[in-house]
């Protein structure tokens, strides 16, 4: 827990961590109380649930997962008067490597992410929700639970939640140690008891067959915590803190060689990663250079020290030019960080100096995705596994000529090739490795 | 092939499968026969947070066994399967699957520690060999679902994959708890205290 409380900077602009990050908040109801709790969630039964859907559509709040999936067009494929059962599930399994915010929510702040739920499961006629947790984190069940308990004895849970009439019940429901949880058709397999292998899309998108095959809404812990904040603050103001299509704060995690790493929440857009790196996180560590930096979790291709990209932007009288960006200028939104080839992801910046040997930091995650891969389809299961044999014996044995070409090959084979996007998440690594390193990765003799 | 020498093979066969496992022999009573009743409770509880479809209740009927038992036997097995009304596949397959749950007994205290890249850059393959080592366990044994747990049964050390404290790698799980920033010093301390 100790790096949130450590590094508070003052560029950060904390909403979602704001009671989170205090070294003496208590995760009790009383506290969260003193603290404003449960206001919006009395706000959101004065509104109509159209209105909240719309007002969470206008703050141009994205998942937070990963996907960056515009929260208000996934609620609005909810029909409230379909008829049939809905369902939320909030993913808290939070497995991407590189990416730790969804754990001091769960730890610090229980009553927060709840407040979120009551709201979004108002707005979306929703009277059964999970919050699935990876078992991890082991005291999370407990605190979790205690404020689950909390709630239902205040008359903010179960039946009558208010007093409006509207019923809610929440149960917290612990993973098994699989990273495939997080993704959403698996989580919701894995919620049914059943082996938690991805379902196809279409036609299984959760809005429509989701949980017990009816219409369910899968968002990330930290995304259901800014539900709450958007009422607080009104749409309009909370979109102006983000770029254009992508409003609020979020979370960066950084980690690996800086100073200071750690979970920073900023407006979105307001720093670029130089920014982040140097200014935020106290740079290298002392006599280092940068190297390497993956950009939003250990899926996301790997950038390059002094790469420039060129993209793409909007000049000031609006006409669209061709703009050249140095990697540590780039904007870390997810417009930018895509325009740079690679994806924001889950926001978990892992930071590489120059002391860091590519085909040894490739191999660790080709072992990763081989532990990983859920074995439903065959490209995976085996094109994984061989990723990782392959970079294991390159590091032992030495690299042959043919071997960067072989690797990547296996690569561009498992990519498209799968039900669910494991199979891009393991193939980009090992792609983006070799393309941006690859004298890392030409013959060598083993010393 | 004559009848006697069939029977001769079969009984063999048998005979050797039971010498390995001593609870069909009775010799070790099997887990389902010493449910006490808080667990029980615990479970039926559990049950109750899935209206719509009790084999939800699966994983937590897994992790409350567990947590009981330490590990998952074959009796535990049958036992949920048919609480739940399913086969036992369905339970075995969840056990198999996922890398948390154990069929053998681990060591008294368990340690996780995370090799996934941001912990590894920080130095967690060396604390790991640290933990194995100071336990006396072979650290180049790579379990699943059978944890790597030292001779006198105390320890068990194996490495899971990223356990998203990356912020303040390297970190490992001993037991129930999450220790952040773990030295080589704080490994050998970790093993002396609950040796």
């Amino acid at each position: 827990m100790s790096s949130l409380i450590e590094h508070p900077h003052p560029k950060e602009r904390r909403i979602v961590f704001e009671n989170a990050g205090k070294s003496d908040y208590t995760p009790d109801i009383e506290n969260y109380l003193a603290h404003g709790g449960y206001v919006e969630a009395r706000k959101a039964f004065t509104m109509t649930p159209e209105a909240i859907v719309n007002e969470v559509k206008a703050s141009n709040l994205r998942g937070r997962g990963g996907a960056a999936f515009p929260t208000g067009v996934k609620w609005g494929f909810i029909r409230r008067d379909d008829g049939k059962p809905h369902y939320l599930c909030v993913n808290g399994d939070e497995s991407e490597p590189g990416t730790f915010k969804d754990r001091y929510i769960l730890h610090r702040d229980p009553h927060q992410l709840l407040e979120g739920m009551i709201i979004t499961c108002f707005a979306l006629n929703i009277h059964l929700a999970y919050i699935y947790v990876r078992c991890e984190y082991t005291h999370a069940k407990e605190i979790m639970e205690k404020a689950i308990q909390e709630a239902r004895d205040r008359g903010f849970l179960g039946k009558n939640i208010f007093g409006t009439g509207f019923d809610l019940d929440v149960y917290f429901h612990e993973g098994a140690g699989a990273y495939i949880c997080g993704e959403e058709t698996s989580l919701l397999e894995s919620l049914e008891g059943k082996r938690p292998y991805p379902r196809i899309k279409p036609p299984y998108f959760p809005a429509v067959l989701g949980l017990y095959m009816a219409p369910t809404i899968v968002n990330n812990v930290e995304t259901i915590c800014h539900v709450k904040h958007i009422l607080r603050l009104g749409s309009a103001e909370y979109a102006a803190m983000g770029t254009a299509g992508d409003g609020g704060t979020r979370v960066l995690c950084v980690s690996g060689d800086v100073m200071k790493p750690g979970p920073y929440e900023l407006a979105v857009g307001s720093v670029t990663l130089g920014e982040l790196i140097f200014d935020i996180c106290g740079g290298l560590r002392p006599g280092r250079s940068l190297k390497a930096v993956i950009p939003g979790g250990s899926s996301s291709k790997v950038l390059r020290a002094n790469e420039i990209f060129k993209i793409k932007a909007k000049a000031d009288d609006g006409t669209i030019i061709d703009k050249e960006v140095p990697l540590l200028d780039m904007v870390m939104d997810a417009t930018s960080v895509a325009a740079a080839g690679s994806m924001i992801g889950s926001a978990g910046v892992i930071v590489m100096d120059d002391s860091r040997n590519m085909l040894w930091a490739l191999n660790n995650l080709n072992q990763f995705y081989a532990h990983e891969s859920c074995g439903q389809c065959t490209p995976c299961r085996e094109g994984v596994l061989w990723m990782s044999k392959l970079s294991t014996r390159m590091i032992a044995e030495g690299t042959q000529e043919s071997d960067s070409a072989a690797l990547h090959n296996i690569a561009d084979h498992i990519a498209g090739r799968t039900v669910c996007a494991f199979g891009e998440a393991a193939s980009w690594p090992t792609q983006s490795f070799i393309d941006k390193f690859p004298e890392e990765f030409g013959a060598q003799v083993a010393h | 092939m004559d009848q006697q020498a069939y029977n001769t093979i079969e009984q063999s066969s048998s005979l050797c499968e039971l010498s390995s496992h001593p609870e069909v022999l009775g010799a070790v009573p099997s887990q389902a026969e010493n449910i006490p009743s808080a667990l029980l409770d615990k479970m039926e509880e559990a049950i109750t947070h899935y209206p719509v479809s009790k084999r939800s209740a699966a994983l937590p009927l897994l992790h409350l066994w567990q947590n009981h038992f330490s590990f998952i036997d074959e009796s535990g097995i049958n036992w949920i399967a048919e609480k739940l009304e399913l086969n036992s596949i369905a339970i075995l397959e969840l056990v198999t699957f996922y890398p948390w749950f154990r069929q053998k007994a681990p060591g008294k205290t368990i340690i996780r520690v995370c090799r996934t890249l941001s912990c590894a850059l920080a130095g967690s393959y060396e604390v790991h060999e640290k933990f194995c080592k100071s336990a006396g366990i072979d650290s180049t044994c790579e379990g699943h679902h059978e944890i790597p747990t030292s001779p006198d049964g105390k320890f068990s050390v194996e490495f899971v994959e990223c356990l998203a404290s990356c912020g303040s790698a390297p970190v490992c799980l001993v037991n129930k708890d999450l220790v952040e920033r773990v030295s080589l010093q704080d490994a050998e301390e970790i093993i002396k205290k609950n040796s």
